[in-house]
């Protein structure tokens, strides 16, 4: 398969990059919510447009009312709303919580399936237990109780988790801490009782919970998948997130590095369009080349997914290491070279090297994925 | 895609049938890339075998059409084939300047009958043909380029010199670009091509720090060279004057191989490889090390999908026509950091400059060659103001 978007594909990247540059923009979304301090951190408005557009139920069948597309779709989307910085539950409810319903029963489906498709429900994921990605380690416990499990423990960096309906939830059902087996992932609605959180707001202005297990009780009908089978489904959610994160980081490193050569065709200093200088042309064209690699490896890696190849795997943490490694580039070339006015709030650039910052963080940075690579490569 | 299927293992079993085991491991010596030329040997059997099989099936150029001696593969064939022999690690049959440079200026501006005469000597592997470009005075301002042709007219007399003009001293033939009116700096250039064996053409290998010379001096005193080989083959190729038109596109050429855009050694992740030749001689790697070479890694595999995206887009058109500028530039810095790694992890064994357990200093020898990768072809600088004028369209550039 060639490495560029076939005609529908074309077709909806010019859909989503109009659409989500119209009704998505900084202004109308980040700005706007940002300044309202809206604790939900996005607008739900967008959230029930991108279902009239389809968006998202993209990796979800067609039996299932979904549109039964792959990552290729998700990550012209995801692109869009990195280049955007649009606040959207897109990341964790229609690429790594679709991922994990659709590995669920049809009763788990019926009951969540409707509400992510229709936009009318917010998804969070449960993975991280310290400030560093690390889903090697489960310690969340949840045990047997009557029909069902006592869930205790703790999750952070759960991406709106105070305005989710429900969250997907991995836990420990067996064995050590360390243990690849013994996992299993609940699907834990909002109102559960016993669970607690604790809203903070991170520096690009998401909204994320430390959340609390106090003995949460789930009935057995709360189980996705298999009860201590939980890391294929596990792994294929961080999977399909890590490779939908790799597009949305294309998205943020392209918008900046956009932004600043707009920038350096504008700005003039000692007589002269500051575009002129070979000492900024040079990093220009260094940061082009990185960004051009960024995304063909990040379109690498989706297509090897949508095929269900074995090298899916290693290619998607070449990725996410790539465009963590990139957008931060991007996005410290664009404040420096935007000089003061970086600086400032006024302008866009630094809201990117915000987002930048929590989007690598997500799901493994790029030292994580490096180490990684290195791992599976066998050294 | 049931055809390309079809091609792909029909092509499996070619290879299978007709690769000896000797042409399925990686070159080590200059000698084991078979080059062609009037004064060509084959290193051993397996070499003439692979060759001979290569040139019936017309693989030596196999996306070259049949009439010029290729075997007028599409791209998405090519592409199958250069899978199939990457996966049994099949050397080149053929390799030369004249299938990379020439070949593919001749295909795109040559008349018929340079193509029929000088296309299929090159798929022959009959004639080795060196590229005249650079000289002392003209380097990254190629176009300032002296060497002169002074029209006398049914032939021109060529004086001057070129130097890194690649294997000159091997060559058969060179395709040059010579000044022919020196009142117009761009319009004022033809890409001429002659004999090396012609009268007053000499060359004289430049000793490099590698401490190899596949670089000359080429020297142009008085050279005879006649405006036309025959009915329908002058000996320039576009038109007298326009050369530089042919020397930029083939430019773009020579920065895609330069690139390594096609996979192979210069893409390769290396942190495994590495790891196990550490192992081999009881040392370790340090952690230090190891997180560079897994940052390599990356940066090597995402280039590969870079390389693979490149090659599919100008098969459709889809690519910058500047975006060689771009490969060439980041496949040569990437092999530069491969062996400096290399060199790293291979410590003070790295170093021996002639013993035989380094097979007479080839890592140490490498390493400073592809200090070269960033200059020839166009320097890491230019390719950069190339991007920034033509992709980025910054002012002034």
């Amino acid at each position: 398969m060639p490495l560029y978007h076939n005609d529908d594909q074309a077709m909806l990247a010019d859909t989503a990059r109009g659409f989500i540059a119209e009704e998505g923009n900084i202004a109308k979304q980040l700005r706007h919510w940002r300044d309202r301090d809206c604790k939900d951190g996005f607008g739900h408005g967008l959230w029930k447009q991108m279902a009239e557009m389809g968006f998202t139920g993209m990796l979800v069948s067609e039996a299932d009312g979904g549109l039964g597309m792959g990552h290729v779709e998700a990550g012209i989307v995801l692109e869009e709303i990195g280049r955007n910085l649009t606040p959207s539950p897109f990341l964790t409810s229609s690429v790594l919580a679709a991922t994990a319903l659709n590995h669920g029963s049809d009763d788990i489906k019926g009951r969540y399936l409707p509400g992510l498709i229709a936009g009318d429900h917010v998804f969070a994921v449960a993975i991280d237990e310290t400030a560093k990605h690390r889903p090697s380690r489960i310690a969340t416990r949840a045990e047997k109780s009557g029909n069902g499990f006592r869930l205790t423990g703790s999750k952070s960096f759960v991406i709106q988790g105070s305005s989710a309906d429900m969250i997907v939830v991995a836990a420990r059902t067996s064995g050590a801490d360390d243990d690849a087996d013994g996992i299993t992932l609940f699907a834990v609605p909002k109102d559960a009782s016993g669970m607690s959180h604790d809203a903070v707001r991170l520096v690009d202005t998401s909204m994320a919970t430390h959340t609390k297990f106090d003995g949460v009780e789930l009935d057995g009908d709360a189980v996705i998948g298999e009860i201590d089978g939980g890391r294929a489904v596990l792994d294929a959610m961080l999977l399909a997130g890590r490779v939908g994160a790799a597009a949305e980081g294309v998205g943020v490193a392209s918008g900046a590095m956009d932004m600043t050569v707009d920038y350096l065709k504008q700005r003039k200093q000692f007589g002269k369009l500051i575009g002129e200088f070979q000492a900024l042309q040079h990093r220009a064209s260094h940061l082009y080349s990185e960004v051009e690699i960024a995304r063909a490896v990040t379109i690498k890696a989706q297509q090897l997914l949508d095929a269900g190849s074995q090298q899916a795997d290693l290619m998607a943490s070449v990725a996410k290491a790539k465009v963590a490694k990139t957008a931060r580039l991007a996005v410290q070339e664009g404040v420096q070279m935007h000089g003061g006015i970086g600086m400032t709030d006024e302008y866009d650039i630094g809201l990117y090297m915000k987002r930048d910052r929590a989007l690598a963080e997500f799901l493994g940075d790029a030292y994580f994925h490096a180490n990684r690579v290195a791992e599976l490569s066998g050294y | 895609m049931a055809d390309l299927e079809t091609f792909r293992s029909e092509t499996r079993a070619w290879l299978e049938a007709n690769c000896p085991a000797e042409m399925r491991e990686p070159v080590r010596d200059e000698d084991d890339i078979y080059w062609g030329g009037r004064r060509a040997t084959f290193k051993n059997d397996a070499q003439k075998a692979w060759f001979e099989a290569c040139l019936a099936k017309g693989y030596t150029v196999p996306a070259w059409p049949k009439e010029y001696g290729g075997a007028g593969l599409s791209p998405e064939q090519a592409k199958v084939l250069r899978e199939e022999m990457g996966r049994i690690s099949a050397r080149p049959p053929l390799s030369s300047f004249g299938i990379w440079m020439l070949g593919p200026a001749l295909l795109h501006f040559g008349t018929e009958g340079q193509k029929q005469r000088f296309l299929n000597e090159i798929a022959r592997g009959e004639i080795r043909w060196c590229q005249g470009y650079s000289e002392p005075g003209s380097g990254s301002d190629l176009v300032s380029l002296q060497t002169y042709g002074d029209d006398q007219g049914d032939h021109w007399i060529v004086n001057g010199q070129k130097v890194w003009t690649s294997y000159a001293d091997q060559a058969d033939w060179i395709f040059c670009l010579v000044r022919t009116d020196k009142t117009d700096k761009y319009k004022g250039i033809t890409f001429m091509l002659y004999d090396m064996a012609s009268e007053g053409v000499s060359t004289k290998p430049i000793l490099l720090i590698s401490g190899n010379s596949p670089f000359c001096e080429t020297f142009f005193d008085n050279v005879k060279v006649p405006k036309s080989y025959g009915d329908d083959c002058p000996a320039y190729v576009g038109q007298v004057n326009r050369g530089w038109d042919v020397a930029k596109y083939l430019l773009g050429h020579e920065r895609e191989m330069i690139s390594g855009a096609g996979g192979g050694d210069r893409t390769a992740a290396i942190g495994a490889a590495m790891k196990r030749a550490s192992a081999r001689t009881g040392d370790d790697v340090d952690p230090v090390l190891r997180a560079e070479l897994a940052m390599f890694d990356v940066d090597a595999l995402a280039y590969t999908a870079m390389g693979e995206k490149f090659l599919d887009e100008i098969k459709v058109g889809k690519a910058h026509p500047a975006q060689p500028n771009m490969m060439k530039y980041v496949g040569t810095e990437l092999n530069k950091r491969r062996h400096e790694l290399m060199m790293a992890v291979g410590g003070s064994r790295s170093l021996e400059w002639d013993s035989e357990d380094t097979g007479g200093g080839k890592p140490a020898r490498g390493w400073l060659r592809t200090k070269a990768n960033s200059i020839e072809g166009g320097t890491s600088e230019v390719m950069l103001n190339v991007i920034a004028k033509r992709i980025l369209d910054l002012p002034g550039a």
